[in-house]
């Protein structure tokens, strides 16, 4: 190969450069999202109802795709009531339901009226887990914290 | 060591059906597992109907307070921002003067007082509703109990159901209406810039059994009911007295009617 030697070395350079960040974080604990689960809301729920609306499998993997439907039939569908696969009934409404339950009294403090994009600042069982994946769903530019956010 | 072109091909064409192929099986097997056995329904308090009307009984519209009283219970359950100008204003219901709530040819020497008083207006909730046609998104949508609703997540903020609108019914938020909203009320989520909003008839109030706000705060002026059953007060009125309704000769078939003159009413 014509100035073989200079290619190879180059190309190893230029590969370790890249690599860099790759070896840099290597074998450092990356801390993950902090779920805060004990809300007051839950703890004073009596044990069995403590369960979220499905099960935290699923509500893991898919609570995307549940708040999707719980819209559907809520808003179009005028459906308001939830049965779970357990046979359990929810009300459907992010505001009144989950985020009754998935917020603590700092947070609901700091959902007050006049604030113009509480997404980044709101209630931090949702915000913990999306940002640290960078994820920035819209939802709380309308929807508010919860049901003692603004008393 | 070198190829020819049809080895070349048919490496390439392989390599690339293993891709897909892989996709496949990586994606394609994977089950979306949402809450199998889950249901929806109403809630039991539900209030339910296949045409929701209300009249307007003008006779009890008499006072400033009247009017405001009504307007400010709708505005703050539904998170309804005060802009303090016309131009970015934000309506649900409101008051407006004879002229323009029945634009239209109308006897030359009208009954002063009528000519004279405002009305409350709100959403019409038309039958055949020329908003729902406009929505590209299909946001505005005519639920089957005939309340004409929007969906604010769908909403593009196009304004073509502004356009359509012969009731001037609907608005749109030029800017972010949070900061505008004096006490948030946590019952409804607020909108977002971009978005248009109008009356719903408090869908959320009948699905936990209640009555619209207005209708509740209005001291018997808005009488809310299913025009469809024989039996509801609405029916009972708009079918034994005289009642009018904003622009009919369009053809929307509005649900609200104006109950004005006739027996003790003025």
């Amino acid at each position: 190969m014509y100035k073989g030697g200079k290619i190879i070395a180059s190309l190893i350079i230029f590969v370790g450069l890249l690599t860099i960040p790759f070896f840099y974080n290597m074998g450092k604990v990356n801390a993950g999202p902090e779920i805060n689960l004990d809300t007051p809301a839950i703890l004073a729920l009596a044990p069995a109802d403590q369960q979220c609306v499905e099960s935290p499998e699923v509500m893991k993997a898919n609570h995307m795709q549940l708040l999707n439907q719980w819209r559907e039939a809520a808003v179009r569908d005028g459906q308001s009531v939830y049965i779970n696969s357990q046979g359990k009934s929810f009300e459907i409404s992010l505001q009144n339901t989950c985020l009754n339950c998935h917020s603590t009294e700092a947070e609901k403090a700091s959902v007050t009226g006049g604030m113009s994009n509480p997404a980044f600042g709101s209630t931090q069982f949702c915000a913990s887990c999306h940002d640290y994946n960078a994820v920035q769903p819209l939802c709380y530019t309308c929807h508010i914290g919860s049901k003692e956010a603004a008393k | 060591m070198s190829i020819n072109r049809r080895q070349f091909l048919r490496r390439a064409g392989m390599l690339t059906a293993l891709g897909f192929g892989g996709a496949v099986a990586f994606t394609g097997f994977r089950k979306k597992e949402v809450a199998e056995a889950a249901e929806y329904s109403l809630k039991q308090k539900a209030v339910l109907a296949t045409r929701w009307a209300m009249v307007v009984d003008m006779s009890k519209f008499k006072t400033e307070d009247d009017f405001n009283r009504v307007t400010e219970a709708c505005h703050r359950l539904h998170n309804v921002p005060d802009f303090k100008n016309t131009k970015d204003e934000i309506k649900w219901i409101w008051k407006d003067d004879y002229h323009h709530s029945f634009a239209g040819g109308h006897n030359q020497y009208l009954d002063e007082h009528i000519v004279h008083s405002p009305f409350m207006v709100l959403c019409n909730h038309c039958e055949n509703p020329p908003c729902v046609k406009a929505c590209p998104t299909q946001a505005t949508f005519k639920r089957r109990d005939g309340i004409v609703a929007m969906d604010f997540h769908r909403c593009i903020g196009c304004r073509f159901c502004m356009a359509a609108c012969p009731f001037g019914a609907r608005s749109f938020n030029f800017k972010d209406p949070r900061p505008f909203i004096n006490e948030v009320s946590p019952e409804y989520p607020t909108r977002t810039a971009g978005v248009v909003e109008k009356c719903n008839f408090c869908y959320e109030r009948l699905a936990k059994g209640e009555q619209p706000a207005c209708v509740e705060k209005s001291n018997g002026g808005l009488i809310f009911g299913d025009l469809d059953n024989p039996n509801s007060e609405v029916r009972k009125i708009v079918s034994t007295k005289f009642t009018i309704r904003r622009k009919p000769e369009l053809g929307t078939q509005p649900c609200v009617y104006y109950l004005v003159g006739g027996d003790d009413h003025a």
